[in-house]
């Protein structure tokens, strides 16, 4: 059952830039969803919009069943959002702020979970302090925090992950595997594929503004576990030797490279025999590397595919 | 829900609980001011002064000194309740939360308006340590020092969303709103003024505004209070309409 469901979604800035081009989404209650994409491509732009922070050019979102323009406060009581940079109200108390965020909500006041809010989140001790007397990594928690104070059910995190240690990064995952047990529905943002590895159920990719792909995480990890290796040959060739035809290899660099493309997650990788064959048939090589593809690569990959695909 | 009691309620404690951790300044910088007045005013130009009309000058001046006070503290205080937000990004929430526009304008604006109204009270009573003030009009003086604290709220409430620094936020309270003041007869009657100028001052609005406070006061105003009562709701609503059209238009809040 999707909880959130996002059709035609547009957005183009006052500037006249386009920063959504027509996104579908559909969210499923009680999954982690990450969106992932590079820099610029629209993920803070599409979020902002369901919170109610940006107005779209053009679409719909409904929230747990709630039109996020015509029926926002109701669609709003149940969405939290963690946003991607650190603003907080740096001379107030963490004590203040979580309870003040709780309150804008519209949700009577709770002390006893806020207490229990704070607690898990290691911040306690700290409930009295002023905001600009913690760390940036408490910083985070306290947006946290802010977040989970009116109990939302779909629980939106920009960024998680960035500027963030090793032990925070570890505490805010179990804090999100806690959620999701709670039912609570959860869509992140990140640059990173293994981060969206480590976590989601599924994986969209965002480039330009355009929903490339939704996928079920290990369909997709199987079609972004492509990795190239290169052979720098000591002979250049002038044409790829017949008994190599079973991969399919490119000759590259005026025939002094030579490279192979594979699946990294497979059985067979094909390296090992691949390299055997070379010594058995007297091809020599100076130098091997072999590179996962980019990001950006696979970007490029998928957005092809697609255009492929469709004509 | 109809309407988030809630919110509106943690906005205000929120905004006034700021107030309260500096409670010492804010209370004692009118007290030191007023005290400044009377001593300049009152006593040293005012033993040379004439009565106003029947008035004593030391309590003739106890009005203006209310009005200029609770003006800019009224500007500043609403304007800067939201532009923080807008400055350090806080008000991401605050577009995020489930509040209606009249809500937000009721939280910030209330709370504002409630710190310019005891401002009020403290400086009358710091004020009746030197004079003998008897009000004519009390409830007509309570209700006159609401109004004027509601608008000038929301006026700075607009201010703080239309502006886009500190220097901006500061720039119409210095530049026009403290020079009305000083000229709409909060330190003397405008009929003390040359026929020219006193028809010049007309154009002032806070002649106005200033004119049926002293009234509620000494029961006599340069201008009717019907006519100040009019300028009176005739900035209000004008202030509301632009606050109304701000939210409808999401006019510097959002993208
Ligand atoms: N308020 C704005 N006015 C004009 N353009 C904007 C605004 N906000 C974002 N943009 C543009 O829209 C595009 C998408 O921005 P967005 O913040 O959604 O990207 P993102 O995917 O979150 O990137 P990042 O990974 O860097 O956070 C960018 O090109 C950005 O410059
Ligand atoms: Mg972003």
């Amino acid at each position: 059952m999707s909880v959130l469901s996002i059709s035609g979604l547009s957005k183009t800035y006052a500037g006249g830039f386009t920063a959504l081009k027509s996104v579908d989404l559909e969210i499923r209650k009680g999954e982690i969803f990450a969106l992932l994409g590079p820099n610029g491509a629209g993920k803070t732009t599409l979020i902002s919009i369901v919170c109610g922070i940006v107005t779209p050019t053009a679409g719909t979102v409904i929230a747990d069943g709630h039109h996020i323009q015509r029926d926002y406060r109701a669609a709003r009581m149940k969405i939290g959002l963690v946003p991607q940079e650190l603003h907080t109200d740096a001379f107030e108390t963490v004590w203040a702020t979580v309870n003040l965020s709780r309150g804008m909500f519209g949700r009577a006041p709770d002390p006893a979970l806020i207490e229990r809010i704070l607690k898990d989140l290691s911040l306690w001790e700290k409930r009295n302090s002023k905001i600009l007397e913690l760390s940036g990594g408490m910083k985070r928690r306290v947006m946290i925090a802010k977040a989970l104070s009116h109990e939302p059910e779909i629980l939106f995190l920009d960024e998680p992950t960035a500027g963030v240690d090793v032990e925070l990064r570890r505490d805010m995952w179990n804090l999100v595997r806690g959620l999701r047990e709670r039912g609570v529905t959860i869509i992140l943002t990140t640059h990173y594929i293994e981060e969206a590895e480590e976590m989601a159920d599924r994986v969209g990719v965002i480039n330009k503004g355009e929903l490339i792909l939704v996928e079920d995480k290990a369909a997709l990890m199987k079609k972004l576990g492509r990795k190239t290796l290169t052979l720098n040959l000591t002979e250049p060739l002038a044409a790829l030797p017949p008994e190599l035809g079973e991969w399919s290899l490119k000759l590259k660099a005026d025939g002094n490279e030579i490279e192979y493309e594979f699946d990294a997650n497979a059985e067979r990788t094909g390296v090992p025999s691949l390299l055997r064959r070379m010594s058995d048939i007297g091809l020599g090589f100076k130098d091997l590397n072999t590179e996962q593809s980019s990001l950006e690569d696979i970007f490029v990959g998928l957005v092809t595919e697609r255009q492929e695909a469709r004509s | 829900m109809i309407f988030n009691r809630h919110a509106v309620w943690a906005i205000y404690k929120f905004e006034l609980a700021r107030f309260r951790r500096t409670v010492w300044t804010s209370l004692i910088t009118p007290v030191i001011t007023t005290t400044l007045y009377f001593i300049v005013f009152g006593s040293a130009i005012g033993s040379r002064m004439q009565e106003v009309g029947t008035v004593p000058y030391g309590a003739f001046i106890v009005p203006g000194l209310m009005l200029l006070t609770m003006l800019t503290e009224s500007i500043s205080n609403a304007s800067f309740g939201i532009y923080m937000p807008k400055w350090s990004g806080t008000i991401y929430e605050l577009l995020s939360a489930p509040i209606s526009a009249f809500e937000t304008v009721l939280a910030y604006v209330g709370a504002a308006a409630t710190k310019s109204v005891i401002l009020g009270i403290v400086i009358l009573a710091t004020a009746n340590l030197f004079v003998d003030i008897d009000i004519v009009h009390p409830l007509w003086m309570l209700l006159f020092m609401v109004l004027l604290a509601v608008t000038f709220c929301l006026f700075g409430f607009i201010i703080g969303i239309w502006a886009k620094s500190f220097e901006q936020l500061q720039i119409i309270p210095l530049l026009v709103v403290m020079p009305l003041t000083f000229l709409g007869g909060a330190f003397y009657s405008i009929d003390m003024l040359p026929a020219a100028w006193r028809t010049a001052t007309l154009f002032n609005p806070i002649v106005y505004l200033m004119s049926g406070f002293r009234w509620s006061f000494f029961g006599k105003g340069d201008v009717s209070v019907e006519l100040s009562l009019m300028a009176m709701f005739g900035f209000l609503t004008l202030c509301l309409a632009i606050v109304w059209w701000i939210f409808r238009t999401g006019y510097r809040l959002k993208s």
